[in-house]
């Protein structure tokens, strides 16, 4: 065939700049196969784009007495393209007709295909996704994407909503704890199986990612929801405030801390805040201010053990060297972080170095055995503070010693 | 005076106003029910007497002490100027209505017992609240204006009123925002909106009380006389955006400012009324404790929040709801799972 045809420019088609529906014509002709092969297969154009001839390439010469045929044809081809390969090799190379085919298929309107058709590709497609029991998991995911549809589903008073929490928030976040930090657990006997306990970490990061790996780490291994309590900051937010309440979270006030523990959840604070997940990178592990104690009245008010909890590996994330006091003031936020890589890479300074991450539950302080006004005695509030920090910050000595290095 | 109780009634000129007048009208124990409000009430009040008295002024005094009223139900805090003319008419009835009212009672001796229609409002609505109140705790930013200034200053001068008249029953009730196929309020006005705007990025929780229960409690109250401050609100919560998914209504997110100019809008078409308070109250949202009002007042509400909004919703055409559409046309091909799953669910 014509394979060296040497084609003048301008001589070909409509002349001039694409107009939107029309490409240019020299558009056209850098496309694959755009006329060339046309030329030869010109006679039954218009009947190719009429009757499907997806597998033109198949058999081209028979497009017109195939008429009932690509009725399954298609249904095989368009999901999963498993006939091409097949196809192509029977074929004799030199075909030039090979070409054009794709043209065709891409540009075949949908509603061409009759009904059936789509059906079956549908039922094929939902087996190739759902297995074999796909009639049931599909049906499952419906109704399960009606319940969201029509609000069809209940929250708690703290607009903590299980189902997503469980079915996206944790699906999306685990990969990330198993592949990306590789998170290694210890002592998760020490989490009550039941009935509120409160559950204090040290904090760093420069973002609350620590706070978002516990809380999947603690559903993956016991089953429970780790409900953390957030600055208000978190709510004043957009988007990360609707994504906090739905995922569980409350404000760090002891209204709310008390009221959780007393209906037995299991709550989780970051007394060190700000301080602790703004500060320099030079001055990792090392614990800051634990508040004012303010958790340690809630626990012995509700009676409930405090569970301290060393994370090792959160520090690495985003080591932040850097801060922009006046544009954080004036954003209303407390640090805009520097890290090596952030503004330099723009958005990929976002993904957090692989740092290895080592967590580990402490022994439960018993708070119960106190007696009434325990929570009244600021001298025994700063004890116990004094011990879970003490416990943490001994325990994050011990893991850094263990921890071959930052990524490994 | 031997026989029964006289209630008086304040506001019956607005339709719940009326409704609970002619209800506690029906109450064997109750003698005579006196309405009052500015303007006549347009719908038939029945029993009730009506007395057409601006409690602004001290001719309500007079009214209290002739009827040998024992009873009073103040149920005329409004929450919009909508009807009453601006800002400021709205605020002299409710605050000083409220001052001339409790004054009234104040000097009268027959009065035993106070019952005031209160709100949530009072609450305010901020990032800092804690998720539900409960009775004592206060707002975390004084409200500056608005409707929650105006019921800020009320319950001041309740509250002042309880003291000085240490023998009177006053029970103030802080209703949940008040939904029903009836109400007009300003949040019913805000779903009626055939697309709602939203603020982008925030998920309020909501809390409501159906028209029915409050009416039941304002009797329950006037029956049981409980002294105290009471929440009452429909048992749990609903988020907006699961709200609106139920009523099938499309909305719109937009920032926060622009919400607000969208709601000054359609208050000077008198479609909606977007007060200040509504707009943080649609950015944070509330909940309100009801411990107090089921264990002390010993009141419960025949429907829950959801229930609530159900009938509320019911009588409202969905302008929505066709992605739920499309998914139930594909379910029905499919054999019928969703039974199991949600008996798996709960």
């Amino acid at each position: 065939m014509g394979d060296a045809e040497i084609i003048p420019i301008g001589t070909r088609g409509r002349p001039g700049r694409g107009t939107g529906k029309q490409p240019s014509s020299a558009a056209r002709q850098l496309a694959p196969g755009a006329r060339k092969p046309r030329k030869v297969a010109d006679p039954e154009d218009s009947t190719a784009h009429d009757a499907g001839a997806q597998d033109a390439g198949a058999h081209d010469t028979g497009a017109e007495d195939t008429g009932p045929e690509p009725v399954e044809t298609p249904v095989e081809v368009a999901p999963a393209e498993s006939p091409d390969p097949a196809a192509q090799p029977t074929q004799p190379v030199t075909r030039p007709v090979s070409q054009p085919r794709a043209v065709v298929r891409d540009r075949l309107p949908a509603g061409g295909i009759p009904a059936a058709d789509l059906l079956a590709a549908f039922q094929t497609a939902s087996r190739e996704i759902f297995g074999d029991d796909w009639e049931l998991q599909l049906a499952r995911l419906l109704a399960f994407l009606r319940r969201r549809v029509t609000g069809d589903y209940e929250v708690d008073e703290y607009g903590f909503d299980a189902e997503i929490t469980e079915r996206f928030f944790m699906a999306a976040l685990r990969p990330i704890a198993q592949r990306w930090f590789r998170i290694e657990v210890r002592g998760l006997e020490n989490i009550p199986a039941e009935g509120g306990a409160l559950v204090v970490s040290n904090h760093s990061g420069t973002v609350p990612v620590d706070g978002l790996m516990t809380m999947v780490t603690i559903h993956d291994h016991t089953g429970r929801f780790l409900r953390p309590l957030g600055a208000d900051l978190v709510f004043r937010m957009p988007v990360v405030s609707t994504l906090a309440r739905k995922g569980g979270t409350t404000l760090a006030c002891s209204e709310d801390a008390e009221r959780m523990l007393r209906q037995g959840e299991l709550v989780g604070v970051w007394p060190e805040g700000f301080k602790g997940i703004g500060k320099p990178y030079k001055e990792r592990y090392k614990l800051q201010r634990f508040g004012r104690g303010g958790f340690v009245s809630a626990a012995l008010r509700t009676g409930v053990p405090i569970v301290p909890l060393s994370v090792v590996g959160a520090e690495e994330i985003y080591p932040l060297v850097g801060n922009l006091p006046s544009l954080a003031r004036l954003l209303g936020v407390p640090y805009i972080p520097i890290t090596p890589l952030f503004p330099l890479l723009g958005p990929l300074g976002l993904v957090p170095l692989p740092s290895k991450w080592l967590l580990e539950f402490g022994e439960p302080i018993r708070t119960d055995e106190y007696d009434e006004g325990a929570a009244d005695d600021p001298m025994l509030v700063f004890n116990v503070t004094d011990q879970v920090r003490e416990t943490i910050q001994q325990t994050l000595y011990s893991l850094l010693m263990q921890r071959q290095s930052v990524f490994r | 005076m031997a026989d029964g109780r006289v209630v008086l009634v304040t506001g019956v000129s607005r339709d719940l106003g009326r409704r609970f007048a002619r209800r506690i009208a029906e109450d064997p124990s109750v003698a005579r029910v006196i309405g009052v409000d500015v303007v006549p009430p347009q719908e038939d009040i029945g029993d009730v007497s009506f007395v057409r008295a601006d409690i602004r002024n001290p001719v309500i005094a007079k009214v209290i002490a002739k009827e040998d009223v024992d009873t009073v139900v103040h149920m005329s805090v409004i929450s919009t100027p909508g009807s009453a003319g601006g800002r400021v008419t709205m605020k002299e009835l409710n605050v000083i209505g409220t001052m001339q009212l409790l004054a009234a009672c104040q000097k009268a001796p027959s009065v035993r017992q106070l019952v005031v229609k209160s709100t949530t409002t009072v609450y305010g609505a901020s990032s800092r609240d804690p998720a539900m109140f409960t009775e004592d705790m206060e707002p975390r930013r004084a409200p500056r204006s608005g409707y929650a200034k105006d019921v800020a200053e009320i319950e001041g001068y309740v509250r002042g009123f309880a003291r000085r008249r240490s023998d009177v029953r006053v029970t103030m009730l802080r209703c949940a925002n008040v939904i029903g196929p009836h109400v007009q309020s300003p949040i019913t006005s805000y779903f009626r909106l055939p697309v709602v705007p939203t603020v982008l990025g925030h998920d309020p929780r909501l809390q409501f009380l159906h028209e029915c229960d409050l009416l039941d409690v304002l009797g329950h109250a006037v029956a049981t006389g409980v002294h105290g401050t009471f929440n009452v609100a429909g048992d749990g919560i609903l988020m907006l955006s699961q709200a609106l998914r139920r009523l099938e209504r499309p909305s719109v997110p937009m920032p926060g400012p622009l919400v607000g100019r969208v709601g000054s809008t359609l208050r000077s078409a008198r479609i909606a009324d977007f007060s200040p308070e509504q707009l943080t109250f649609l950015t944070y949202g509330r909940g309100v404790d009801t411990t107090r009002m089921r264990e002390v007042l010993d009141f419960h509400p025949r429907y829950t929040t959801a229930a609530a909004f159900r009938d509320f919703a019911s009588s409202l055409t969905p302008t929505g709801g066709r992605t739920d559409r499309v998914l139930g046309t594909i379910a029905a091909t499919l054999p019928p799972v969703e039974p199991t799953r949600e008996a798996l669910h709960g």
